[in-house]
């Protein structure tokens, strides 16, 4: 039993039931734990209470257009990959009330949405969805303007990563270089081997949450399997996505055969666009009240699969399923880069398990650039 | 957690979603089912500290209604009132066309880059409008007539559907008096029509262009503007003195919402008014 706390940037080893002392520091320095649980099927992200509600002893399969849990012979909490569900549904909600107005003889009153901003502690982030948020962090408030509701979240979260043991068929972290193992953005990061974890403190926050823990400074024993495992999740990226001809590969293909072929399986659900960790576009509503002396003006989560989403008046600029399918891949692989000094893709593989028809975003750029303009 | 953008930035306290409160001080029928609205801000403060750049758009917001882009359209010499020019083309703009002298608008903005009028000092100028399109070009126009002699010759090249949809049509003479050229065509003529019938870019051939010092600005509907440039490529006018205002569906104007992508820009932040040669690649590509 160690009465002192591991200084930032030191690895340490600790039993496993001991983080549910980890939960409870974080509860109590004020945190909602948003977590990994079973729930219809999948495993999503949502408020846990403690180690209980975690995917203890479960692992899924996936691969296009397929997901499904089994059981696994170890007793493992952390031994599955990305579920539906991503963090951005916290940090950049999609459906967030902006302000709304009451109409008062002729007279305005503007009340921005005055909820105070949860203060979550994000327990299981992995590599590529540390990657997302900081993707998003470019987007949302890189610029010259900053959406003060995601700032909001974002300054106050606790991230619990933890490094991926084992990898999917349809991840492909390696190849985009953003996992599995989480190298930054985290204030604890977890490797989760049969007996202990393994815990890399990120920041002061991380190391305070290890109050009461009993924890041991990590043997060279201990990351040298941490480090196996790793390994071993980056050997099983089932795919890979070659970028080095990006973006000039899609730019010069923007009549490519293929965007008409991929438009024969695509049904425009917009279930890629939703799964997907950067994702980032919203429409606005106004919800009026019938006799129009007062409205509330909501954000809403937008897809540019949606037919109305590039209407102008008298017309829509994308009206077929091939300048949608072109704009959304386009965007992830190619104009993304010159917006934001990034690809908007980290590789986490949602998109290909959760389409309908199993379209690979992987495939797709490997069909244009096997029969190439250039 | 910290992050490249969190620790050194306190966070914005105002929030760019927010509209804020304008009166509506005139309205004036500008031409069949458009009006100006000449807003002034209620707070004194911002009336005082406003101003935008011709080219640029507000977001005009009406409770239970929506919000909608809208071009500035007056003189920005004169910034303490906002003109907008406004079709109705839908449920927004409709809901807009039934206020009154006095009536509330919110209104976020200035937003959008500008016609670059600097840029073009001496230059001989061509000016290029479709329909609703002379809307963002009218403070271009009034811009120049301010100083007139800072800029070569300028000419206006505007078109519309029908005579009833021709705007500012009260101010040609003026503009006229004023030293700019001003030609004007419609597609389709009516009974006590006396001018040109055609298409915009047909004006192009009743001038004559000095392409090493000439600079184009355009803003109608899409296919027009790429006869624009059509022609005036063919008249040895260099791409990079070729600017066009583009429009696309928009929820934000701050580059949040991403409807209004089109390839790498933004046209709410890079645009709406776009130097043709950066966006050549994109444009007229089908449904991009
Ligand atoms: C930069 C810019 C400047 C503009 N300047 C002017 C101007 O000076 N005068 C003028 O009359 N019009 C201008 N427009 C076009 C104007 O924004 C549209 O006519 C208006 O949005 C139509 O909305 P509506 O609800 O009345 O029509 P509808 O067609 O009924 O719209 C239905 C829905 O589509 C959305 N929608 C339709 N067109 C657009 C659009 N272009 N952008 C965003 N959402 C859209 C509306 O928000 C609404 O939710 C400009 C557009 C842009 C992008
Ligand atoms: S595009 Fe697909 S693989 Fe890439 S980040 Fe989005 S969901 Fe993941
Ligand atoms: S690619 Fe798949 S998930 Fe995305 S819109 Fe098309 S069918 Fe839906």
């Amino acid at each position: 039993m160690s009465p002192s706390l591991p200084r930032v940037s030191a690895s340490v080893a600790m039993p496993k039931a001991s983080l549910q002392q980890v939960f409870d520091n974080l509860r109590a320095a004020g945190y909602m734990l948003v977590g990994p649980t079973v729930r219809d099927g999948a495993i999503v992200l949502e408020e846990v209470d403690g180690l209980d509600d975690l995917p203890l002893g479960w692992t899924d399969e996936q691969r296009p257009g397929h997901y499904r849990l089994t059981k696994t012979r170890d007793n493992h909490y952390f031994d599955y990959g990305v579920g539906p569900h991503s963090w951005k549904e916290f940090l950049h909600p999609s459906r967030l009330p902006l302000f709304s107005v009451e109409k008062n003889n002729g007279n305005w009153t503007i009340r921005p949405a005055q909820e105070p901003p949860p203060r979550y502690a994000f327990v299981g982030v992995r590599a590529c969805d540390l990657a997302a948020i900081a993707i998003q962090d470019r987007v949302l408030i890189g610029s010259e303007f900053r959406d003060p509701h995601y700032a909001a979240r974002r300054e106050q979260v606790f991230v619990l990563a933890v490094n991926c043991s084992q990898a999917n068929s349809t991840c492909f972290c390696a190849s985009m270089k953003t996992g599995p193992k989480a190298t930054g953005g985290f204030d604890l990061a977890l490797t989760e081997l049969p007996d202990i974890f393994l815990a890399e403190i990120g920041s002061e926050a991380g190391s305070e949450a290890l109050g009461d823990v009993p924890w041991e400074a990590a043997t060279a024993f201990d990351l040298g399997r941490a480090s196996r495992v790793i390994q071993r999740a980056e050997r099983q990226n089932g795919r890979q996505m070659q970028t080095d001809d990006l973006p000039d590969l899609l730019y010069e293909n923007l009549e490519h055969p293929r965007w008409d072929e991929v438009a024969t399986r695509c049904l425009s659900c917009a279930n890629c666009t939703l799964v997907c960790p950067t994702c980032f576009c919203t429409t606005v509503e106004d919800v009026g009240n019938l006799r129009g002396t007062s409205a509330e003006r909501i954000r809403i989560a937008d897809s540019c699969f949606n037919r109305d989403f590039s209407h102008v008046h008298g017309g829509n600029i994308r009206p077929s399923i091939r300048s949608r399918y072109r704009q959304w891949l386009t965007h992830k692989l190619a104009s993304w880069i010159d917006q934001f000094g990034t690809s908007g893709c980290v590789g986490c593989g949602r998109c290909i398990t959760w389409c309908p028809v199993g379209i690979e975003i992987t495939e797709e750029v490997n069909a244009i650039r096997a029969k190439a303009a250039k | 957690m910290s992050t490249a953008f969190l620790t050194s930035e306190i966070p914005n306290p105002t929030d760019p979603m927010l509209p804020h409160l304008a009166t509506i001080q005139d309205v004036k029928p500008t031409a069949a089912g458009v009006s100006t609205f000449s807003l002034v801000f209620a707070n004194p403060e911002e009336r005082a500290n406003h101003c935008f750049q011709a080219g640029q758009f507000n977001m005009l917001y009406l409770p239970g209604a929506g919000e909608v882009a809208i071009s500035l359209s007056s003189d920005p010499a004169q910034p303490e009132v906002m003109d907008h020019t406004i079709r109705d083309a839908g449920s927004v703009t409709r809901a807009i066309g039934r206020l009154k002298v006095g009536d509330v608008i919110g209104v976020r903005g200035p937003y959008g880059s500008a016609w670059p009028l600097n840029k073009t000092l001496g230059s001989n100028l061509v000016i290029v409008a479709g329909g609703i399109g002379l809307a963002p070009l009218r403070p271009v126009i009034l811009s120049i007539l301010r100083q007139r002699s800072a800029y070569g010759q300028v000419v206006l090249l505007y078109g519309a559907r029908t005579p009833a949809d021709l705007l500012y049509t009260d101010e040609f003479d003026k503009w006229r008096q004023g030293g700019i050229d001003v030609q004007v065509t419609v597609d389709l003529g009516d009974k006590s029509w006396r001018g040109l019938v055609g298409v915009v870019p047909q004006l192009f051939y009743r001038i004559r262009i000095d392409h090493k010092k000439t600079a184009v600005m355009t803003c109608g509907p899409e296919i027009m503007m790429r006869f624009v440039i059509y022609e005036a490529l063919a008249r040895r006018i260099p791409k990079e003195r070729i600017f066009i205002s583009m429009e696309r569906n928009m929820k934000c104007a701050v580059g949040f919402c991403g409807h209004c992508q089109f390839g790498p820009t933004f046209i709410c932040k890079q645009g709406p008014v776009l130097n043709f040669a950066a966006i050549e690649p994109f444009f007229g590509k089908e449904d991009f």
